[in-house]
């Protein structure tokens, strides 16, 4: 099975240089089956998942706007010491953030305290004015995270982004899990995998615990922008394992500013809502006026504390990629740790000194724009042609503060099925976070998460927007 | 319930039924002809009449209604809203806006379905021998059904789903009468021959009504065969039948006791449902089976239009714009 494997010059996860494997009984299982069985199951899981219809939307595509997307059934394995580093770092980043949104909307200790220079958030698109003065719930503002990791090739874990807002992935990991049991039960077997099957569960006990205070049983439903939403899928899906209604802006409507569902039998009142919806679409009298999908008045409901909006709108400030640069500094100033997961070494173009020295190495840097989801608008220096370097030379200095270079890194590879037979992909891995309250018993952090795959040879590129897939993750015990 | 997810369940159920309903209007077309080649072989033209959309297939085919045309308008040709395959794409996209209100087993019966259709040769084979495509439409509609009936609570979404499926059916049934009426009784001296005979047996079939029609009635008569599919209240694609068990259906929606309405949509359905109970087959004949096909089909339409106001008032979507009928002539 992995006897021909070509192993990469960069960090492989199942296989070392010397070609052994980092996890011999994973790998002797899926080698007793034998590579065209593998095959076989390939071919019927792509069907099982297109008879479900486990579907993300691509935006502009013609034939059909439906994907399945595509899953690769040999595992991307964590061991459990790995793990353990991981989960515990996850759980010091987030409840360190979920400070520093607290603090910006109300004390601004922080800034006060001149760890993060003032004009850095006052300057970020993400900070909601709306919100200063705010305090949710348990103090929860970022209930559910996915945070981006990576692997460079110093074998060494990095957190790419935080994801604060409204990350997306997670019912991929759950449906993942049930086609891998269903089709490979054999290699399944006898292996001591970390059970994720309880996350809906334990969403829906984060959500009720942030509801508004005094109820005895809080309605929570989960908010869509609606079908056409490339996460559609999951939001459907999310909701029917939670039992909670899916709702969508124009099924709700705010009456003295208590946010009600229209039911066939009236006005129903709910309490959370799990809003899958960008901040400045929530509510059209507070932010965009000419948003279709929100719902008029939720902002001043909110406010008011009269329903939880999970995640709180605002939190997009510390997803900012300059912000980022400074999460350590974070990590340091609201637990008095050292940080445990290790950040991408990052450079802010607003500052003269780092802007230099990214305009000076550009074809060697990665550049992002500060506030972009899902891969767009990324430049890959090394792999850009020299108008396309031109071209992000002049947008940096037309507005330094929208952009950060980072230097350009090896993401690690994973065996995975190709036409020609198993060979290394890149991939990447999003671990999920839940947050019901500041007690560590409150925090939940899902073991493995969604691994995104770049199934093109020697791309770099995971998202499923761009030719990218997944893998089942697997913490072993 | 979201009034929102109502709307959407009503309409999925009725465009699963009315791709069911299409296939069994070409089977009965299809049946009526075979064997009849001489004198039969134009008689396509009707049944783009009895559906209503006679002037988007004049504009498509121009007035060439051949088999292969028509099939074809009916079937796979997705620029006619109401062929089958529009009817699924529109159920699919109605039960993908509220998928996790359904069950697993419906939403992949129906994704199945869907894909199944997709994949079917167009082809002039298929339009020549439908046969094969039209139970495959058939049988995958009875599975969604099924699917319904075995794995969704018998609560709100099940009761709104049977009344989608159950107006729409009680729609098609009288349609199916009337294509009869368009195709076999120009005049009413026709009526009892021996050729008469075989095409009631046909249309009997095409409804899956012959063989529970035989227990009840034995021999094809005119009359027995129009109270069968009219009047009938344990034959579930009656239109009698339909009627009371749409009527259960709202009532379970409303809360509404016996003998009492709270919406004008039970209001029209009680007094539809009691002309039934007590309308006799002598009376339709006498004035006109066609003309009473005619108001009653009126009437649905009515009712359509008051379940929504009634149930889904509240929304703003498509609803509106979903046909609430196909019917013009």
């Amino acid at each position: 099975m992995f006897s021909d494997y070509p192993v990469p010059p960069c960090f492989d996860e199942l296989l070392t240089r010397e070609h052994e494997s980092r996890f011999p009984t994973v790998s002797l299982a899926l080698t007793n089956l034998g590579y065209q069985e593998i095959v076989d199951r390939q071919t019927v899981t792509d069907e099982r998942l297109r008879d479900l219809g486990i579907t993300f939307a691509v935006y502009g595509h013609q034939d059909g706007n439906e994907k399945v997307w595509p899953f690769d059934l040999l595992p991307r394995v964590v061991g459990h010491e790995e793990w353990q580093q991981i989960d515990q770092g996850l759980r010091q980043r987030i409840f360190a953030l979920n400070l520093f949104v607290d603090d910006l909307y109300n004390e601004q200790k922080i800034l006060n305290d001149g760890i993060i220079p003032r004009g850095m958030i006052e300057t970020a698109a993400t900070f909601r004015k709306e919100c200063v003065g705010h305090r949710p719930p348990k103090g929860v503002w970022t209930h559910i995270t996915g945070t981006d990791l990576i692997r460079h090739e110093d074998g060494q874990i990095y957190v790419l982004e935080d994801n604060l807002r409204c990350p997306s992935g997670v019912s991929y990991v759950l449906e993942n899990r049930e086609v891998m049991k269903r089709v490979l039960p054999e290699v399944f077997n006898g292996q001591s995998v970390a059970a994720i099957e309880d996350y809906p569960e334990r969403l829906l006990d984060t959500l009720l615990a942030t509801a508004p205070d005094n109820l005895e049983s809080p309605v929570a439903v989960l908010l869509t922008p609606g079908i056409f939403n490339s996460a559609y899928f999951e939001h459907s899906f999310l909701a029917q394992q939670m039992g909670i209604e899916l709702v969508q802006g124009p099924d709700l409507v705010v009456v003295d500013t208590y946010v009600y569902m229209k039911t066939i039998r009236g006005l129903r009142k709910v309490d959370v809502i799990y809003r899958r919806i960008d901040d400045t679409f929530l509510d059209p009298l507070a932010f965009r006026e000419d948003s279709m999908i929100g719902v008029a008045g939720l902002m001043e409901a909110h406010r008011l504390g009269h329903v939880t909006l999970a995640n709180a709108p605002g939190t997009g400030v510390a997803d900012d990629k300059a912000i980022y640069a400074y999460v350590p500094e974070i990590i340091k100033y609201y637990t008095g740790e050292d940080p445990i997961l290790q950040n991408v070494p990052t450079y802010i173009c607003s500052d003269p000194a780092q802007r230099d020295h990214v305009l000076k190495n550009l074809e060697n840097l990665v550049v992002k724009p500060t506030n972009e989801a899902g891969g767009y608008g990324i430049v890959l220096g090394p792999r850009a042609t020299k108008a396309e370097l031109d071209e992000c030379r002049e947008q940096i200095k037309a507005d330094p503060r929208n952009y950060i270079a980072q230097p350009m890194l090896q993401l690690s590879t994973v065996p995975t099925m190709c036409p020609d037979g198993v060979e290394p992909r890149h991939v990447d891995l999003r671990p999920f976070v839940l947050l019901g309250g500041l007690d560590a018993a409150d925090m939940y952090v899902l073991p493995g998460g969604l691994t995104r795959v770049a199934l093109v040879k020697n791309s770099m590129v995971v998202n499923s927007s761009q030719g990218g897939g997944s893998k089942d993750t697997w913490v072993l015990g | 319930m979201l009034s929102r997810v109502a709307d959407s369940i009503f309409w999925m159920s009725r465009y699963i039924e009315r791709a069911d309903n299409v296939a069994r209007f070409i089977d009965v077309n299809q049946k009526l002809t075979l064997g009849f080649q001489r004198t039969m072989n134009t008689q396509w033209e009707p049944l783009i009449l009895t559906t209503g959309d006679n002037d988007l297939f004049k504009k498509l085919y121009g007035e060439k209604y051949t088999q292969e045309n028509v099939v074809q308008f009916l079937t796979l040709d997705s620029r006619n809203p109401n062929s089958i395959i529009s009817c699924l794409d529109a159920a699919r996209e109605n039960a993908r806006c509220i998928r996790d209100n359904l069950s697993m087993a419906i939403w992949q019966a129906l994704n199945k379905f869907y894909l199944m259709i997709h994949a079917y040769p167009r082809d002039s084979y298929t339009y020549a021998n439908p046969q094969k495509l039209l139970d495959i439409v058939k049988d995958r509609s009875q599975l969604i059904e099924g699917a319904a009936e075995l794995t969704l609570s018998h609560g709100e979404a099940y009761n709104i789903s049977r009344l989608g499926r159950l107006i729409e059916r009680a729609d098609k049934t009288s349609r199916i009468l009337d294509v009869k009426y368009y195709i076999l009784l120009p005049r009413v001296q026709d009526v009892g021959g021996n050729l008469d005979i075989v095409q009631w047996a046909a249309l009997l079939n095409s409804t899956s009504a012959l063989q529970m029609y035989r227990r009840a009635h034995g021999r094809i008569e005119p009359k027995k065969v129009v109270s069968f599919l009219v009047l009938d209240r344990f034959f579930p694609r009656a239109m009698h039948y339909c009627l009371v068990h749409a009527d259960i259906a709202l009532r379970f929606l409303s809360g509404a006791p016996p003998y009492v309405f709270s919406n004008p949509a039970e209001q029209l359905l009680g007094r539809m449902k009691t002309n039934m109970d007590y309308i006799s087959v002598d009376d339709i004949v006498n004035n006109g089976l066609h003309e009473y096909i005619d108001s009653f089909q009126c009437q649905l339409n009515e009712l359509g239009v008051n379940i929504h106001d009634a149930f889904f008032g509240n929304t703003t979507r498509q609803s509106m714009h979903q046909s609430q009928s196909q019917y013009v002539v």
